[in-house]
């Protein structure tokens, strides 16, 4: 028997019962739909963590107060430990070998207003590097200077968002005054939008630090040291020296009481990746069950369809059919259903992850391997669940078949 | 000489009790004989069909087809026979319903292996030796009579070129006139070379027959050539 004939055959048995067999890959469909659509989130997610952690800038490592338990790449509102002093941060940049650069950063939210209209918004404090370190470019006006910071300037860089916020399209900031928690600032200069998945890095104020530290905290703290290495071989030392020199500066001995944290953007990616490959597992493999029970269904109308057909069954091998072909065709059937119910869930996948981007803006992301691996997967289930159907088949006596009523 | 049974056997086993089908029968058809046949329910000539037509092997005994030794072999060797060699003709036609004329009949084509392109051909020239027109060929199988139906069957098992066609009570669920139209099928068939072998309890129907062969409880009752000219040859035990 020729194989195109098996599947032509196998193919006419389920055409015949368009119907029934329609309603059989249901489960299958949603099944395989939902693991499409599983992955999609959870590789959107992903992708846009580690997109949020790439545009943060390159080569850098990152120092926050207080012992690291878990992390989020949106760290701005982490506060609690105050151990992080701009001395430290100077002291950084002087004694360890292969920073290029280095922002010392404080973050605070207030009300920003200019004229009538007025935002909440981060206020970022932090040096002059702050615009190369973190990927930034300026796109009218000018970034404030070193020398702005010593002299604690009261002068704001707005991010595009805040600028859109408090003075519209047409108008330009620059040279007109702001007031963040009620002391009024110059605004020099306004970023370029950076996009990216979250609209947070554009929604800002910078300032400098020595201007947030005198006049809205009162102290010497830092929320975050950000230091850009000279090259993506530099991080790993940068971290151990970072770490040793903060050691012998808060006089602490052992690494593990360390009341500070250093990150690498590997560590941040590492973290992220392991908090969504949780989700996706757990969310996988919701779907996965849904997948058996679709395959248990595939099988319960196997098993009807061989009872159904008990008598074609024994004419077929009484004209000559062997097990091996009655087998075959009653597995292909099986295999046929659970791949196009993987097709048309493949499909539905699609769909449905693209509604739940276009409803709730969350970002979905279909990768090939999750088409490939759901095809396979139905195709596997329709070898499991129809093996033993296609088995019974195969096996029954052609003359107690063909007697059969 | 086609067919040769010797001191054939059947015994059923189920659930401890044996039920014994066939006793001990031996005869021999020639090819191109017209041989029916007949006994009561119970007489096991249903288990005589299924041995000649390679369905099953007998417990004990010998059954040579083409001189070749059929009643040991497996049951893939067996269907590889009765996809060459025989063809069926059933009471109930056993046609795949649903499905056209055309697919009833390629259907053994299907199992042999032949290409597509080359069994329509093939179908329909069977399908008009089976008295069947050939305008019906895309027909679902189940919109024919009983009648029409019979002659796909007909061509079905004609369509691998058969050595042997068997045929069960195939006039059973037809009116006379169609059966007989059937029976007269047979006839032709037989008188264009083929072996036929014809299964009934219908005396009257194995008239048409040239010799019968008469089961009762699964032993030969008699054999008689049914020629015209009534050359009547007992055969005593």
């Amino acid at each position: 028997m020729r194989i195109s004939d098996l599947f032509y055959e196998a193919f006419s048995a389920l055409y015949t019962n368009k119907l029934r067999s329609g309603l059989t890959i249901l489960g299958i469909v949603i099944g395989i739909g939902s693991v499409i659509t599983m992955l999609s989130v959870g590789q959107g997610a992903k992708n846009s963590i580690e997109n949020q952690i790439q545009s943060m800038g390159s080569n850098l490592v990152i120092v926050v107060p207080g012992a690291m338990r878990t992390f989020s790449p949106m760290a701005g509102a982490r506060g609690g430990a105050q151990t992080l002093t701009l001395k430290d941060s100077q002291a950084i940049l002087k004694e360890v070998e292969g920073v290029l650069a280095l922002s010392p950063v404080v973050y605070k939210n207030y009300q920003v207003v200019a004229g009538k209209k007025n935002t909440r918004t981060q206020i970022v404090g932090t040096g002059a590097s702050f615009l190369e370190i973190r990927n930034y470019q300026i796109d009218t006006g000018a970034f404030f200077t070193e020398k702005q910071v010593e002299n604690m300037a009261r002068v704001a860089v707005l991010g595009s968002t805040v600028k859109e916020d408090l003075f519209g399209n047409s108008v330009s900031p620059i040279g007109k005054t702001i007031k963040i928690n009620g002391i009024i600032f110059k605004v020099i200069g306004v970023t370029k939008p950076k996009g990216g998945m979250t609209a947070l890095e554009d929604d800002i104020v910078i300032v400098p630090v020595s201007v947030v530290q005198k006049l809205f905290s009162g102290d010497e703290y830092l929320n975050a040291i950000i230091i850009k290495g000279d090259s993506p071989g530099a991080i790993e030392s940068i971290k151990s020296q970072v770490t040793t020199l903060l050691l012998k500066r808060h006089n602490i001995k052992s690494s593990e009481m360390a009341d500070f944290s250093v990150v690498t953007q590997e560590d941040m990616l590492s973290m992220a990746g392991s908090v969504t490959q949780v989700m996706t597992i757990l969310l996988t493999s919701i779907a996965a069950i849904s997948l058996v029970v679709g395959g248990i269904g595939i099988m319960n109308m196997m098993m009807t369809s061989v009872s159904e057909r008990t008598k074609e069954i024994g004419l077929r091998k009484a004209i000559g059919a062997k097990r091996r072909e009655i087998g075959l065709q009653f597995l292909i059937e099986a295999v046929m259903l659970t791949f196009v119910g993987g097709l048309v869930g493949v499909l539905l996948g699609i769909v449905v992850s693209f509604g739940i981007t276009f409803f709730t803006g969350l970002t979905t992301k279909i990768s090939l391997f999750s088409i490939i691996l759901a095809l396979s997967i139905s195709s596997v289930i329709g070898i499991i669940f129809g093996y033993w159907p296609a088995q019974k088949a195969a096996r029954l006596d052609p003359i107690e078949a063909l007697r059969y009523e | 000489m086609l067919i040769e049974i010797k001191n054939i056997k059947k015994v059923f086993k189920s659930d401890g009790t044996e039920t014994i089908a066939l006793k001990d029968v031996s005869f021999s058809i020639e090819k191109g004989e017209f041989v029916a046949i007949v006994g009561p329910s119970g007489s096991g000539k249903s288990t005589l069909m299924h041995i000649l037509g390679c369905l099953v092997v007998p417990t004990t005994g010998q059954y040579f087809f083409e001189g070749r030794d059929v009643s040991k072999l497996s049951e893939e060797e067996l269907a590889e026979i009765r996809r060459k060699k025989i063809g069926f003709v059933f009471q109930q036609f056993n046609l795949l319903p649903r499905a056209t004329v055309l697919r009833n009949v390629e259907l053994p084509l299907i199992y042999s292996g032949m290409p597509r392109d080359k069994r329509k051909e093939i179908v329909k020239k069977t399908l008009k030796a089976a008295a069947f027109p050939s305008e019906f060929l895309y027909h679902l199988s189940n919109q024919l009579s009983g009648g029409m139906m019979q002659r796909v069957a007909i061509a079905r098992a004609l369509i691998n070129d058969p050595l042997l066609i068997l045929a069960d009570e195939p006039t059973g669920n037809l009116d006379s006139k169609t059966g007989e139209e059937v029976l007269r099928t047979f006839e032709e068939l037989n008188q264009a070379g083929r072996t036929i072998i014809l299964v009934t309890h219908e005396r009257y129907i194995a008239e048409r027959a040239q010799r019968i062969i008469s089961l009762k409880d699964g032993e030969i009752a008699s054999d008689v050539r049914n020629h015209k000219e009534k050359v009547v040859e007992e055969i005593k035990e």
